[in-house]
């Protein structure tokens, strides 16, 4: 929450001022009455924050193998996994080679049997016992989490663990209640899972394929992203703990070259991939050619809709929250901003504020709102894309809010104006902390502009009025719409896309779909 | 004097008209015996391309009639097709060889579905949408919406049942359909075009082609405005084809290896299930309190 600014002396409402003055119209630099920008809302910036940075011991080895039928195998061929805030390799982790994904899926096939006929009910107190022990050790996960990936700890502190740990809650008991979730018929494992997923939710986008997995029956190999495996690798050690069936889970770590030869093993049943739609595209022509069932969840360009009779200070809450939230790699974000013509001035002076009082940097300090990109590559294509931006003739606006410090990954959070529908800024999916914001003169316009895309994945409308709420979000062509908040996530809630965003869902009821035989 | 027959022009059905083909072409629709039955208007890739067109312009209308009145037009389509049975019995009779018993059975079993989804339609979403008790003080729940524009592939097998079957569960999901008929029995299609012209389905919201599968398969697979595929009837080489094409713009495909007896399985035809493929599920958020 907001607290006062001290020379702000009369004690009112920073928000209330803020409505005294919204009638007229907005110039940048005018100023409110203590010598502040109109709409600034002060955060104690008084005073230094002092570091904070999150300490738990982390034990991290200096080498990784594969997690193999219950045990680590050695590893051979190996690459380093680093800190993108520092620079500094964190660990050796193994390359995996098509021989080491071949006996990860032998070891999947071998334990199906044991798996599917110990019941739903055995299962489920397994996948329990998961979810307790990621609570146990939900600050270990968080610390590595955010070495390993570079997103603030208290992101991966209060979002991605605990989530994690509760998709693993919500599916354990799933798996005695199966038939419940397929009304009239009678739902079967599908078998071994091929799992590959992105770098941005490493540990959660983990529990959403492994937790539904498991729950109906079926055994995996995971492929951690290269540039983050090391919670999935913790996670082969909660899976020790809690003896797990030596088969039922199997990670396998490497860049492209694994994935491939576990997308294109002869003996899976099932693709399940989250990232980009070109490489989504091709797992859809694998899983097509090899007559076996897929679940994407692929790329975004998600609209955020902000109407004239929206409740401003939340509507900029929720824009802030919806593309900086994790540096933008979102696949959800809401990265397109379309904000109605007769606020546009205000809307943009604020952002302008807000965004100056995000916090770059350290991503283990808990007071930082902005951590690091998560590689040297994610960062380039980003700064390209700036590029891009202003050579389309959009104007960027790069919050001025901190020193970013001098190693590591970083990147100001930025949007650009005058964005037009044409520009690949408003086309593609950036995947870093870049918002393009156009305008918009009527609902429709709105809703046209905003379906106007091959994505489909999520979207976000703010107005007060209830009514335009349920038409607009009816009206969208996006799996997830949120009203009046945005980047929500619940294990209970499905997730998923339309178009070129993918097909299936993962989370609630319709995950169970993802991975039965009906 | 004898009477000299009127034989009838059988035309494709395309945005609530009958336009014969862009092309020009017919073919000959042969009877079981090897005689000539009719001409029948052959489409082509240009008819599938105006057929899409119109399928994508009728979407968001027909997404946006209320569940109910997709209903009552389903019901409708049953109803219109009763009152023709006579007409599908006798084009199914002599197209395939059936007995008239076996081609009326066909037909009442095509009118029953229409019926059975009829009744989907204001139900289904209740049976695969949901409220999610999520953990937080939001308003959540999901629900089911038409994908868009469905390309059916029929088989040739159950000419009409076959063909029904795959467009009810379509229509009824909000989608529209542009059908490629059976091949080697195309007159039902056509006549099931008049049928669900005085059936109040607007104009666009179901489309039919007949013609030659293979000259159209590859380009309903890599349609851009395609969304989504229900086919039955394949070869493995043509499904596969059909899957891998789709993959162009994620499309989704539902191929049914339903044959024989069991297009007259209702457990099996007449599901939700069946929708369910051509539904994209929604989830919506909503703060309460706050």
């Amino acid at each position: 929450m907001s607290e006062q600014h001290p020379e702000n002396g009369s004690g009112e409402d920073p928000r209330i001022m803020a409505q005294d003055t919204a009638d007229t119209s907005i110039t940048a630099g005018r100023m409110g009455r203590a010598g502040r920008p109109r709409y600034e809302l002060t955060f104690g910036d008084a005073w230094d924050y002092a570091p904070a940075p999150e300490r738990v011991p982390v034990a991290i080895k200096e080498r990784y193998g594969h997690f193999i039928n219950g045990k680590f195998t050695s590893a051979k061929e190996v690459f380093s996994t680093i800190n993108p805030a520092t620079e500094k390799k964190l660990a050796l982790v193994a390359q995996g080679s098509a021989r080491e994904v071949g006996s990860a899926v032998k070891a999947a096939r071998d334990a199906l049997r044991g798996w599917t006929r110990i019941g739903g009910k055995e299962r489920g107190k397994y996948i329990y016992r998961i979810a307790r022990r990621l609570q146990e050790r939900a600050r270990e996960f968080a610390v590595l989490e955010t070495m390993d990936g570079g997103k603030p700890i208290k992101e991966s502190r209060d979002v991605d663990i605990p989530l994690a740990a509760q998709y693993f809650f919500y599916y354990a008991g799933w798996a005695d209640k199966l038939r419940y979730a397929v009304p009239g018929r009678d739902p079967r494992a599908l078998g071994v899972c091929a799992q590959v997923i992105p770098w941005n939710f490493p540990l959660m986008m983990l529990s959403w394929k492994i937790a539904p997995a498991l729950a109906c029956g079926n055994t995996v190999v995971l492929k951690p992203a290269e540039t983050t495996p090391l919670t999935a690798l913790l996670f082969a050690e909660v899976c020790q703990e809690v003896e797990l069936p030596a088969g039922v889970v199997n990670i396998v770590t490497g860049d492209g070259r694994t994935g491939a030869a576990l997308v294109g093993h002869k003996d899976i049943d099932k693709i399940a991939f989250t990232g980009s739609t070109g490489v989504g595209k091709k797992l859809a022509a694998i899983a097509a050619e090899r007559g076996i069932p897929a679940t994407l969840e692929l790329g975004g360009k998600s609209p955020n809709i902000i109407f004239d009779d929206a409740s401003i200070d939340q509507a900029i809450e929720g824009i802030i929250q919806g593309i900086y939230f994790n540096q933008g790699h979102v696949c959800c974000a809401g990265s397109r901003l379309f904000v109605q013509e007769g606020i546009a001035g205000e809307v943009q002076e604020r952002l302008k504020i807000r965004l100056n009082s995000l916090r770059v940097g350290d991503p283990l300090d808990k007071n930082t709102d902005v951590g690091a990109i998560n590689s040297r590559m994610q960062l380039k294509k980003i700064e390209e894309y700036l590029k891009i931006g202003r050579g389309e003739g959009a104007l960027l606006y790069e919050s001025n809010g901190s020193m970013l410090p001098k190693k590591g990954y970083f990147c100001r959070p930025s949007f650009f104006t005058g964005v037009q529908q044409s520009h690949r800024i408003a086309q593609e999916e950036i995947f870093g902390p870049v918002l393009a914001v156009q305008t918009f003169r009527t609902p429709e316009e709105a809703i046209s502009r905003a379906n106007n895309t091959p994505y489909g994945l999520a979207a976000g409308v703010w107005t007060d009025k209830g009514s335009k709420i349920f038409e607009v979000a009816t009206k969208l062509k996006a799996g997830v719409v949120w009203c009046n908040t945005y980047n929500k996530f619940d294990a209970t809630s499905p997730f998923g896309g339309y178009k070129e965003s993918g097909f299936g869902r993962e989370g609630g009821m319709h995950g169970i779909r993802a991975y039965v035989r009906v | 004097m004898a009477r000299t027959e009127v034989l009838k022009t059988y035309k494709l059905y395309i945005n609530g008209g009958f336009p014969r083909s862009e092309s020009g072409r017919s073919i000959k629709a042969l009877g079981a015996d090897g005689g000539l039955m009719a001409h029948i208007c052959h489409a082509s890739r240009k008819d599938l391309r105006d057929a899409v067109g119109a399928a994508r312009a009728a979407h968001c209308k027909w997404l946006a009639r209320t569940a109910y009145n997709r209903g009552q037009i389903l019901y409708r389509l049953g109803e219109m097709l009763e009152g023709r049975a006579e007409e599908f019995a006798q084009a199914i009779k002599q197209s395939t060889g059936d007995d008239l018993r076996t081609a009326r059975k066909e037909v009442q079993a095509s009118v029953d579905r229409f019926v059975a989804y009829a009744g989907w339609a204001d139900k289904f979403p209740q049976v695969l949408g949901c409220q999610n008790p999520v953990a937080g003080p939001y308003y959540n729940f999901t629900v089911p919406e038409g994908t868009g524009v469905c390309a059916v592939v029929a088989p040739d097998e159950a000419s009409l049942l076959g063909l029904v079957s795959l467009i009810a569960p379509v229509i009824c999901a909000g989608c529209t359909v542009v059908a490629l008929g059976s091949e080697a029995h195309p007159i039902p299609t056509s006549i099931l075009g008049e049928v669900c012209q005085v059936s109040d389905v607007p104009a666009g919201v179901i489309n039919l082609l007949m013609g030659k599968r293979g000259e159209l398969i590859d380009w309903i697979a890599g349609h851009g405005e395609i969304d989504a595929v229900h086919a039955a009837g394949m070869s493995e080489k043509e499904a596969k084809g059909l899957r891998m094409g789709a993959a162009v713009n994620v499309k989704r495909v539902r191929i049914r290896d339903t044959s024989g007896d069991g297009w007259y399985d209702d457990e099996v035809c007449e599901s939700p299930w069946w929708v369910e493929g051509f539904v994209e599920m929604k989830t919506i958020w909503h703060p309460s309190g706050a």
